[in-house]
């Protein structure tokens, strides 16, 4: 019964896995026959050659000088072929395909927490459609964890200083592992959970099953929790700059700097706004380190994400300070 | 010239002088000694129960994981014992393994030298290692240590409640000691080779060692800053790690392995060295490619410390710096396949001799090579983030740090065993404890690969239940493993006292080491050797100890 349930390969269960898998069998293969070549080599050899009364000493012939070239150059040349395909394949993980799916997640001592666009939240589970390009931003509350999808391929560290954005496209309806990879104190191998991947129909009703509002209504809601809305208003009026339209486009700051608008900008604004502050604002946003907590933080994204429209760069006329 | 056979020379008798271990009796004869063949005796005793303590934590691991639940220890239990365990055989007994123990009482003699430049400074190296041991083991009194021996922040530094400063103090104290016994090997390999020891006429374990102690002196500092910073932040909350404190935890794994991934090179270039000895002197041949085998050394030391963050492909560093340091990678196997494709060519028309010190070489050139091809896996980008923290990278360490670097050593141990003790081990039970070795280790770590590819992290003390089939004949392995290693303890033991008298040369190898008697005596040579051959030059060193004979 116990050999029954004894894989020796892991399942595949969404797009990359397949490449991933032909890189790894093409290293196998390859990788095989040359310790193969060298363990027959050497054991042929050292009989062949073995120590016997007419041998004592060796022989003073060499073996052809021209193979210390080949096993430099060959070698080589494979190795780069490696080189070129892993980056190949790690450039595809880092591209997250347009259209995907948003999900956060938080990691902490000794659990995982995912939320949906839609605001359903789940503990150690996650629902996932098929077929569809996931995209999991997400931030840890304490120490470095690392989120592992084993029949996916891939994994990402999820820091405490920043957000990390990975994705994956699942092939299978199924539950599949969850695993936590980097060592996180006592329960780390207890930081597990399963993915259960469903028809995009199955997971249409399991969203409909009670939420508390979506993701970006929570963090609308939290907008005015934490009366970031007395500045940051929907017109120019406010002391801080109107944020519509701000996810995505270029900033320039009051170094004539520019950065793009990303999660880790958004992020580094709320909690050390010192550090980059917008051309034509002063440097008067409190910081919300410590106050806000990860989840809030990233319904707050959500909700900064949500604004679309066009951004209105415009900064005020006389600078507010 | 050839003309001479190999019966036709019999070697000096061993001198009716005192040798190094008699010349003195006493606790304090030992102490305060300053001969490097003492220290390396004192550094062998106090490894060998450095590893024997990381066996018994690595053997209480793969007892728990016999079974998919945490039965046999509790998590934290786990946690310590996997901790104390890497950083016991790494910092306590790998490190120092080979270069404090067989370089410390080899080196000098192998260049013709009364001692080491500065044989004070060496007895220091054994004191600081020591004060760093008792740390150690001090915290493993009281308790212990959860950290891993990566000592990743924020939980180091802020998370953890087991005894990181003690222990990274012992680390910090035991890096003194590895960089005061580097910088003693580069000064004694500059200064005081014999007359007519050229550079190119240095046995290649010379050079792995002095390119050993270029990495030791160059990377080690940067540990114990490393070490400070995360003392410093742990004691008073200055915030250089964690986040919380406006610190960045990235940080600290760049500096980390900006270390250790050199010190992996610390690790196993001297075991290549060991190698290269043990090909030529079991075959009797001169080492295919001396001059490739020699720069592939310098060229590891250098190449290693261009590398360090292909330990960070999926912690978050961009994906342009990931891709320059795969290929940097791929850089560093160019020399060491170089070396593997050279030992074996050695063996074409040889005079290959099975006994055991070739044994371990044979072993450890074919498990180094798998350790190393599967390092082109983890240097793949795209395929890394699948298999980095799984149980693939723990194989893949094990086959190069114990498959390639332990056998290395052991291979060592017993090649110089009679040089240094003046007898000879039992050689069955010697090959039956290699032959154990082998097979031990493969039934233990090669499951692993699979297991890593399968998905199970490393760090885990309970495990998915489709795991257990592999865990249980890693374990197995892990037993055979046990007797294999705990054979030579007892013949070697054995032989110090029943073992066959040595003689000068009972391997009829070449190399300045063979010229002196067995144990040598206090100054290593009764005279100042002139060396007239090139390395492993056989039929020139037999010619010129038959004329010795002559005289
Ligand atoms: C006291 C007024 C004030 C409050 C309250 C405030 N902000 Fe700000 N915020 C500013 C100012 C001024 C700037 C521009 C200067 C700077 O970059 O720090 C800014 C910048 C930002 C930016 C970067 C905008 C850009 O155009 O690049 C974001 C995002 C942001 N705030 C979000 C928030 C959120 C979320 C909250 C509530 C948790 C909040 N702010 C609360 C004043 C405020
Ligand atoms: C002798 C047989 C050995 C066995 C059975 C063994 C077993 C293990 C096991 C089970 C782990 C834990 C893996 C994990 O969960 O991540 C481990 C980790 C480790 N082992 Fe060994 N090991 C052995 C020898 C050695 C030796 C000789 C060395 C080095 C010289 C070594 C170095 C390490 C290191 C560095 C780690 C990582 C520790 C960490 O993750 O903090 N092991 N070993
Ligand atoms: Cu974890
Ligand atoms: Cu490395």
């Amino acid at each position: 019964m116990m050999l029954t349930d004894f894989p020796l390969f892991p399942e595949q269960a969404s797009t990359v896995a397949k490449q991933t898998d032909a890189l790894f069998i093409m290293l196998t293969i390859v990788c095989g026959a040359v310790s193969v070549l060298i363990f027959t080599m050497i054991f042929v050899l050292a009989i062949m050659y073995r120590r016997r009364p007419d041998n004592e000493l060796a022989q003073e012939e060499e073996a052809p000088k021209i193979l210390e070239a080949t096993w430099i150059v060959v070698p080589f040349i494979f190795f780069m072929a490696t080189f070129v395909w892993g980056s190949w394949l790690y450039f595809r993980l880092a591209r997250v395909p347009d259209n995907a799916l948003d999900i956060y997640a938080t990691g902490k001592q000794w659990m995982w927490k995912f939320q949906h666009p839609t605001g359903q939240r789940e503990i150690d589970e996650l629902h996932v459609p098929v077929n569809r390009p996931i995209r999991i931003t997400m931030a840890s509350e304490d120490v470095i964890h690392s989120l592992f999808f084993p029949s996916f391929r891939v994994k990402a560290d999820v820091l405490p200083s920043r957000y990390r954005i990975m994705w994956f496209q699942a092939t299978k309806v199924g539950r599949f592992h969850i695993f936590c990879t980097e060592y996180c104190g006592t329960l780390h191998s207890g930081m597990i959970g399963w993915v259960d991947v469903m028809q995009p129909t199955d997971y249409q009703k399991w969203l409909a099953g009670g939420s508390e509002g979506s993701l970006a209504s929570q963090g609308q809601a939290l907008f005015q929790k934490y009366a970031c809305n007395t500045c940051h208003t929907e017109d120019a009026t406010g002391r801080g700059p109107v944020l519509l339209g701000l996810y995505g486009s270029t900033v320039t700051l009051a170094n004539n700097a520019t950065v793009v608008a990303d999660e880790n900008y958004i992020r580094e604004s709320i909690l050390s706004p010192q550090a980059k502050i917008v051309k034509g604002f002063g440097p008067i946003m409190p910081t919300f380190q410590g106050q806000v907590n990860e989840d809030d933080l990233l319904k707050l994204l959500a909700y900064v994400r949500s604004l679309a429209g066009p951004r209105t760069t415009t900064p005020p006329k006389e600078p507010k300070s | 010239m050839t003309s001479v056979t190999y019966h036709d020379v019999q070697f000096l008798e061993p001198a009716k002088t005192r040798n190094y271990l008699n010349v003195d009796y006493g606790a304090l004869s030992w102490l305060l000694t300053k001969d490097h063949k003492r220290i390396g005796i004192l550094y062998m005793v106090s490894i060998s129960v450095m590893f024997i303590l990381g066996g018994f934590f690595a053997l209480m691991m793969r007892l728990e994981l016999l079974t998919p639940e945490g039965d046999l220890l509790t998590s934290d239990t786990y946690n310590k014992f996997f901790t104390l365990h890497g950083i016991i055989m790494i910092f306590f007994f790998l490190i120092p393994s080979i270069p404090a123990v067989l370089g410390n009482f080899i080196l000098p003699i192998q260049l013709g030298a009364k001692d080491l430049a500065f044989p004070r400074i060496n007895l220091l190296s054994w004191y600081l290692y020591m004060i760093g041991a008792f740390t150690g083991l001090l915290v493993v009194i009281i308790g212990g240590v959860d950290t891993g021996w990566t000592f990743y922040t924020p939980f180091s530094t802020q998370y953890s409640n087991t005894h990181v400063i003690g222990t990274t103090f012992g680390a910090f104290i035991v890096g003194f000691s590895s960089i005061l016994t580097g910088l003693n090997f580069i000064v004694t390999i500059h200064r005081m080779r014999a007359p007519g020891l050229t550079w190119y006429r240095l046995p290649l374990f010379v050079w792995a060692m002095y390119a050993t102690s270029l990495v030791q002196l160059l990377a080690t500092p940067i540990l114990a800053i490393t070490l400070v910073m995360l003392m410093i932040e742990r004691f008073i909350h200055v915030g250089i790690f964690d986040p919380a404190l406006g610190g960045d935890p990235l940080l600290f794994q760049h500096m980390f392995w900006f270390y250790s991934h050199p010190a992996v090179y610390i690790m196993i270039l001297p075991a290549m060295g060991v190698a290269s000895e043990v090909v030529a002197a079991f075959t009797r041949k001169k080492i295919f490619g001396y001059t490739f085998v020699a720069y592939s050394s310098l060229a590891i030391a250098f190449l290693g410390f261009l590398v360090w963050a292909h330990h960070m492909f999926v912690a978050g560093i961009s994906v342009y710096s990931a891709m320059i340091f795969s290929f940097l990678s791929y850089f560093v196997a160019v020399p060491s396949a170089i070396k593997v494709f050279n030992w074996t060519a050695t063996l074409y028309k040889g005079s290959v001799s099975w006994q055991t010190p070739m044994l371990y070489i044979l072993g450890f050139i074919g498990l180094f090579t798998m350790g190393g091809v599967t390092g082109l896996f983890l240097a793949a980008l795209g395929l890394d983030v699948h298999v980095t923290d799984t149980y693939f990278v723990v194989a893949h360490f094990h086959y190069i740090m114990v498959g390639g670097a332990v056998m290395g050593y052991f291979a060592g141990l017993h090649y110089w065993w009679p040089k240094i003790t003046g007898r000879m081990y039992p050689e069955w039970w010697a090959r039956l404890g290699a032959l154990l070795v082998f097979v031990g280790f493969n039934l233990t770590f090669f499951p692993q690969f699979i297991l890593g590819y399968l998905g199970m992290p490393r760090r885990y003390h309970a495990y998915a239940p489709e795991f257990q089939v592999l865990n249980v004949m890693s374990t197995a392995g892990a037993s055979i493993l046990a007797v294999g290693y705990m054979l030579p303890l007892v013949y070697l033991l054995w032989s110090l006292r029943f073992g066959r008298k040595a003689g000068t040369n009972p391997w009829g190898a070449v190399g300045l080491e063979w010229t002196t008697s067995s144990p040598p005596p206090k100054d290593n040579f009764h005279e100042t050797p002139v060396v007239t051959w090139e390395a492993y030059d056989y039929p020139a060193m037999l010619k010129a100890m038959g004329e010795t004979q002559n005289v």
